[in-house]
């Protein structure tokens, strides 16, 4: 077909031309600054980077000093974390969506949803007035409390979705049976959700590893190793957020140096679950 | 809980803690004004920076990119959203501040300079890059709503307007119309986590209670009171301040949350939809 | 009669597999053709090969040509969207675009500019409207919604939309197939009367609906094209004995 050559017809196909390079940009963009955010964090972060700092605790400004205790503490409040808020999360979404379809349900469902995206420094307040004023003081347990609050709605509605998935064929096959309802959720349905279940729990993991607001006043901080929850404990984004607000350089770079351990096990276990399963969440 | 452990600042300021301009614990002075004002100047930034990028990265993976050209861009989106806040922050301080101050910061004085919004002095540490910083963080949700709701458009739509003879543009301006409530849903929604966004705010907004015309001088938010504030605060009464003010703004979120979630569901699901999948 | 569209060696593939083969048709100017076949014969797809709306399917692909008025559409360089304003389409399920019914009909007005003023564009959407039969029913609601009509009124007005940007050939891919008796046949009596000023190409599964409406009917099986010939011949005297089978309901 010939091209109708007027004006309006070169206009339209100018118009189209310049949107789509518009958006071709739009996506440049943000996919340079994702390389440009890790590159930072790689040539900054790297330099600065030892084995002795993976293991030292942090100490006076110019006596050198490491995230090991950072590290223990967050591994073990998103562990403590995962302790709660997995089964709690899982149980919830098996109840969602196996027994939920109804005002019940779909109170629980809307819960769950604001939930997710409620600013998790309320969550913080929330841990603090309901479990730091009657202990008397912050601590590991605290913080883990928080995490596993935010961890529980994510987790309920993944689970809830992936557990949609099952065929329903699945579920009726174990019932013509005979089999009970809550032995078929149990034994064929979960079974059969698991992996994608498994996906959802470990992103939420990925998500509170990160989490900095809600630990602030609930487990506070820690210059020392701690092993026990009753006690206040340091966490890596605490401590990357007191480096990177002190006043001198070398925190700034100790700052640097533990924004790229967190950032590389976050990137790792989003890089490997995401690619195991290629399903979006 | 929280309600009962505001109770002191509820029942002595009353609606005019909302209102108040002056933030002072030691006289005891607690107006939320400066706060609230900087929550929502910063969270608009953050939504004009953000939206348009989003629309346009979601357009692109949706309506025009090849599938082997999407899939990788598409991860990449979700990684920038996988990245904790502190470290947004972090690179807030050391990296945006400092190009603001020496490159964004003098440009948009020199071209924009008669505007008070551009006016003052430059340090790089805050509002716009707040707002900047917030638009990072929450251009990765609203792409992956807009995408949602782009992929929820029916491929008839599309067909529609193409054997009519419209253009590539014309069509995705049709589909847009299409989800156009899912959209302003996705914008609500990016809205709310910016409100309540808080470690990498406080980082770079300078946390100082002002009110001030220009975007390049220090503010604070909500989120980044609390955060900083929260673990100092002995005194019942400045406690309850605390409290009560976090009080508002999980209502806030609450409300832009709920919102966002009706509009979003009313594309997936909407009496429109039934009719003409 | 002269030759609008002519289709010589057109092949299809979705990939590596092959969806039509090796089809030759000549289809005449302002006369009615039927596209009849068993489901998943190709039918719908050789449709789409004629204004060129199978390029939106990444994996597609069409290899011989197909001429409308002497130039190939497959060539180099066509201008799809050109192409599209001249071979318009109207879809198995209606499609109305969520606008009011004006706008609806105004759309492809406007986006092609065909209209020299604003009283142009409300008389050209006027008889579009009742051209496809359809104006008396929606004078009196122009500025409502389109998802409040009927669905046999939807499929109507998006026929109404695509006769607005004055295209030669229309393509009906199964336009009745959710609509019940009464409004099919105002369909049916419309595509009669459109005959007039268009060439139209209809796929169908309904064949007495092919009989009723067309003046040539092609037959498909498997992606091949079985038969070509006037309609009362393939219903009456068929050549081949699977068109015979067809028609006389042994498979299918």
């Amino acid at each position: 077909m010939a091209s109708t050559g007027t004006s309006l017809h070169n206009r339209r196909k100018l118009v189209n031309t310049i949107m789509a390079s518009l958006t071709s940009v739009c996506a440049l963009l943000v996919t340079l600054l994702l390389l440009l955010i890790i590159g930072y964090i790689a040539v900054r972060g790297i330099s600065s980077l030892s084995i002795q700092f993976l293991i030292d605790t942090p100490k006076p400004v110019g006596e050198g000093g490491g995230i090991g205790n950072a590290i223990v503490g967050s591994v073990m409040m998103t562990l403590f974390a995962s302790v709660i808020g997995l089964p709690v999360g899982i149980a919830a979404g098996v109840y969602l969506s196996e027994y939920g379809r109804n005002w019940y349900g779909n109170i629980g469902r809307f819960v769950a949803d604001t939930l997710i995206g409620i600013p998790s420094i309320i969550v913080g307040i929330f841990i603090y007035t309901a479990v730091v004023l009657p202990m008397g003081r912050q601590s590991g347990l605290a913080g883990s409390l928080a995490l596993a609050v935010i961890i529980i709605p994510i987790v309920a509605r993944t689970t809830e979705e992936m557990i949609r998935l099952v065929p329903n064929s699945m579920r009726e096959g174990a019932l013509a049976l005979g089999a009970p309802h809550w032995r078929v959720s149990w034994n064929i349905v979960l079974p059969a959700a698991a992996s994608g279940i498994a996906t959802g729990a470990m992103l939420a993991i990925a998500r509170v590893t990160g989490e900095t607001a809600p630990l602030l006043f609930t487990a506070l901080n820690s210059r020392f190793y701690n092993y026990y929850l009753d006690q206040p404990m340091s966490s890596l984004t605490v401590q990357i957020f007191n480096y990177a607000t002190g006043p001198f350089e070398v925190e700034h770079a100790m700052a640097w140096a533990a924004t790229l351990v967190l950032v590389a096990a976050i990137l790792v276990i989003n890089i490997f679950v995401r690619t195991l399963t290629r399903k979006r969440y | 809980m929280m309600v009962e452990n505001s109770m002191p600042t509820l029942s002595r300021f009353g609606i005019g803690f909302l209102a108040g301009m002056e933030w002072k614990p030691a006289q005891e002075e607690f107006g939320a004004l400066p706060f609230i004002y900087g929550t929502v100047v910063s969270s608009l930034i953050a939504v004009l920076l953000a939206v348009p990028v989003s629309i346009g990265v979601a357009v692109f993976l949706v309506e025009q990119a090849p599938k082997s050209v999407a899939r990788p861009i598409a991860f990449m989106v979700e990684l920038l959203a996988a990245i904790p806040s502190v470290v947004y922050g972090l690179w807030g301080i050391f990296v945006l501040a400092p190009f603001i101050r020496e490159y964004l910061g003098p440009f948009l004085q020199t071209s924009l300079g008669f505007l008070p919004l551009f006016q003052g002095r430059l340090t790089g540490i805050g509002m716009l890059t707040g707002g900047i910083i917030l638009a990072l963080m929450i251009t990765p949700i609203v792409t992956a709503v807009v995408r949602d709701v782009l992929e929820a458009v029916p491929v008839t739509q599309r067909e529609a307007a193409l054997a009519l003879g419209a253009t590539k543009w014309e069509t995705t301006t049709i589909v847009l119309g299409n989800a156009a409530s899912g959209i302003a849903g996705s914008v609500v929604l990016g809205l709310g986590r910016a409100i309540g966004e808080t470690m990498a705010v406080t980082m770079v907004i300078g946390n100082s209670p002002q009110i001030s015309a220009s975007l390049f001088e220090p503010a604070n938010t909500i989120a980044s009171l609390l955060a900083a504030n929260f673990a100092e605060a002995t005194d019942k009464l400045y406690l309850s301040a605390l409290i009560e003010i976090g009080l508002v703004l999980f209502l806030v979120t609450f409300v832009v949350n709920a919102l966002a979630k009706l509009l979003i569901m009313s594309v997936a699901s909407g009496p429109d939809r039934a009719k003409h999948t | 009669m002269q030759n609008k569209i002519s289709i010589s060696n057109l092949n299809f593939f979705y990939g590596k597999a092959q969806a039509l083969y090796d089809i030759t048709l000549d289809i005449p100017e302002k006369e009615v053709v039927a596209f009849i076949g068993p489901s998943g014969c190709g039918k719908s797809t050789f449709l789409r090969t004629l204004n060129r709306m199978n390029d939106t399917i990444p994996i597609a692909r069409a290899d011989g040509t197909v001429t409308i008025d002497g130039e190939n559409i497959y060539a180099p360089g066509t201008d799809v969207v050109a192409l599209r304003r001249k071979v318009g389409m109207v879809f198995q399920k209606s499609n109305p675009f969520p606008k009011s019914i004006f706008e609806n009909v105004a759309y492809g007005i406007r986006i092609n500019g065909i209209h020299s003023s604003k009283s142009d564009l409300n008389h050209r959407v006027e008889k579009a409207l009742h051209d496809a039969a359809l104006w008396d029913e929606v004078k009196d609601r122009l500025s409502s919604s389109a998802f409040g009509l009927s669905g046999g009124q939807q499929q109507r007005l998006c026929i109404a939309r695509a006769l607005a940007v004055e295209p030669e050939v229309i393509l009906m891919d199964e336009p009745a197939s959710a609509l019940d008796p009464i409004a099919t046949q105002k369909i049916e009596e419309l595509v009669v009367e459109l005959k007039r000023d268009y060439t139209i190409v209809i796929v169908t599964h309904n064949m007495q609906q092919a009989s009723r409406v067309s003046d040539k009917t092609a037959f498909f099986m498997l992606g091949k094209l079985i038969e070509f010939g006037p309609t009362y011949k393939m219903f009456q005297n068929p050549d081949e004995k699977l068109t015979e089978d067809y028609i006389t309901g042994r498979f299918g």
